[in-house]
């Protein structure tokens, strides 16, 4: 649906090159959720933003439905933005028009009948759960009905995809969890393909089937989003997951934690994905082998709809039962690593 | 009450409260005329200079530079210089270059640069991001001038419109010095010349009033166009 190649895009200040793209390739299928996470400044508000030309790269191709968005005139540009939907994290509605005017507006600058407008409007309203606000101003709404204006209004022209710019950064945990059901909801029902770029690795973790980690300007590792999730191949990958779990914190107890036994001990991480974690293997091994299983630090998460964790063990006993046990682990399929 | 003080004032000289109430209308109009012909040359002068800069949606720099640089030069000039500057134009346009009509030419003319920068000021105030969803939408430029810049300013340009007529009763009793008519002319000719103490207070009187009664009416407007919105 989207094909991005060798895209750059360089800021020239007086002083000074900025290059906040470079060489980027980036492939999104039809129907699904691709998200972009990086920090501030690694460039995916550019690269967002160069997909419908808010941005001008610098060069490189863009494809958005067979079209190559850099190389289009102006008109057949305003045309093929109408077919890209957009929402943002300052959610932008007019303060000037209510809820259903502001729905109305890419209706009117597509040349919509307004017969035909207006019922459109309605049913958007309807399909994002806010038709009961149609006469109310923006400035009355919630930061969550205000990103459901928007995304109706990113909605109303039927596009084939909608670009997201931290749509649920400005929001409270609970009203971004409701946006990102309705987003999937959205995705499922109209098989609308979503590009969304975030710094939040929850976001990912909810709703997105793929994933690339963007760096200093590039794209440091892409795939689905559970590979990366249990085994991010770059530290940049491995530090969005590990922001949303406390198990660092935990491990930098350990020294200490060690340190009071005196028989043999080792500490290791478990990784666990899908339905590995439902069998019991870390009690059959304790059984096995006689050895103790002390148990520091333990999660289980969920990415989309597969159950994924993690379990940090201290095993103590004999220096070969230890290692014999760590080989019961691997054998049974568990990522391991010992810390 | 002021029926009784001004009869008064005026008892032995109907004359002078026909002759304020005459320059009273002709500022007025002066004033009304000259702010609605500035903002119809101003307010897309004013949304020239805003799109056609840096980074903007139709930005040209030469031209914008131009743009500035001219509008600076007219807005430099001192009203009092300006109104014989354009004597000639005056003429031309109206064929004379004294009387309430003739006046109407220096003071468009001079408030038109003035009314761009305020119109300019309340469009910067517009969130780059309301212009960068329309362009997501796939505005045009007109659409996005006509839908999301001037509605969204609105408010504002409200404020400006009673901030320019303002100014314009002060420059019209300067034209009023050179024949242009209205609360000016009396003044300047009864109050001045022939020390009619009484003319120039109650023209200083009219002109307060005056003032006030613009001032609140654009604060009211503008008060109803935002209070609409919450």
């Amino acid at each position: 649906m989207i094909q991005i190649k060798n895209l750059t895009k360089i800021y020239y200040t007086p002083h000074q090159e900025i290059k906040a793209l470079d060489n980027v390739d980036l492939s999104v299928n039809r129907g699904e959720i691709f998200g972009i996470i990086g920090l501030s400044g690694a460039g995916k508000s550019t690269l967002i933003r160069c997909i419908n030309m808010l941005e001008k790269p610098t060069h490189g191709t863009i494809i958005v439905d067979g079209q190559d968005i850099p190389s289009l005139s102006k008109k057949d540009l305003h045309q093929a933005r109408q077919k890209i939907g957009m929402i943002f994290q300052q959610f932008n509605l007019l303060s000037s028009r209510t809820v259903f005017d502001n729905v109305m507006f890419p209706l009117e600058i597509a040349h919509v009948p307004v017969k035909e407008a207006r019922q459109r409007v309605s049913e958007l309203l309807d399909l994002v759960g806010i038709a009961d606000k149609a006469r109310v101003y923006p400035d009355q709404l919630s930061g969550g009905q205000k990103q459901r204006v928007g995304i109706a209004r990113a909605l109303a022209n039927n596009p084939k995809i909608l670009l997201s710019d931290e749509a649920t950064s400005a929001l409270d945990p609970q009203t971004t969890r409701s946006i990102l059901k309705l987003l999937k909801d959205i995705n499922t029902q109209l098989n609308l393909t979503i590009l969304l770029i975030t710094h939040d690795m929850n976001v990912i973790k909810q709703i997105c089937d793929r994933v690339a980690v963007i760096d200093d300007s590039r794209i440091a590792e892409v795939g689905d989003v559970l590979s990366i999730f249990s085994n991010p191949g770059t530290d940049i990958s491995r530090s969005f997951i590990n922001a949303i779990s406390q198990k660092d914190e935990i491990e930098g107890y350990t020294d200490k934690i060690l340190k009071k036994h005196d028989s043999y001990s080792c500490m290791i991480r478990v990784s666990f994905i899908g339905s590995s974690a439902g069998d019991p293997i870390i009690s059959s091994m304790i059984k096995k082998y006689g050895i103790d299983a002390n148990i520091l630090y333990g999660n289980i998460d969920q990415v989309k709809e597969t159950p994924f964790g993690h379990l940090t063990l201290q095993l103590i006993g004999k220096q070969e039962a230890v290692e014999e046990s760590i080989r019961y682990l691997y054998a049974n399929g568990l990522e391991i690593e010992v810390i | 009450m002021l029926g009784i003080v001004s009869a008064g004032i005026f008892a032995n000289n109907s004359w002078m409260l026909d002759a304020i109430i005459l320059a009273t209308w002709e500022t007025f109009y002066m004033v009304a005329i000259s702010t609605a012909l500035s903002y119809l040359f101003g307010l897309p002068l004013g949304v020239i200079l805003v799109t056609t800069g840096d980074g903007h949606i139709l930005e040209s720099k030469g031209f914008n530079r131009i743009l500035g640089t001219i509008v600076n030069a007219v807005r430099s000039i001192p009203f009092i210089i300006f109104l014989i500057l354009v004597i000639p134009l005056t003429r031309l346009i109206v064929g004379t270059y004294i009387g309430t009509i003739a006046s109407i030419v220096p003071l468009t003319l001079a408030a038109i640069p003035f009314v761009a920068r305020l119109v300019e000021t309340s469009l910067r105030e517009i969130e780059w991001g309301l212009i960068e969803a329309a362009l997501s939408m796939g505005a045009n430029a007109w659409q996005i001038i006509s839908k999301v810049l001037i509605p969204e300013a609105l408010p504002s340009i409200i404020l400006g419109i009673a901030i320019t007529a303002i100014n314009l009763v002060g420059y019209s009793a300067m034209a009023g010095i050179v024949g242009g008519g209205g609360l000016g002319t009396l003044a300047y000719y009864y109050g001045y010349q022939r020390y009619e103490d009484v003319i120039m207070w109650v023209t200083v009187i009219v002109l307060i009033l005056f003032v006030q009664l613009v001032q609140m009416l654009g604060d009211k407007l503008q008060s109803i166009t935002i209070s609409k919105r919450r």
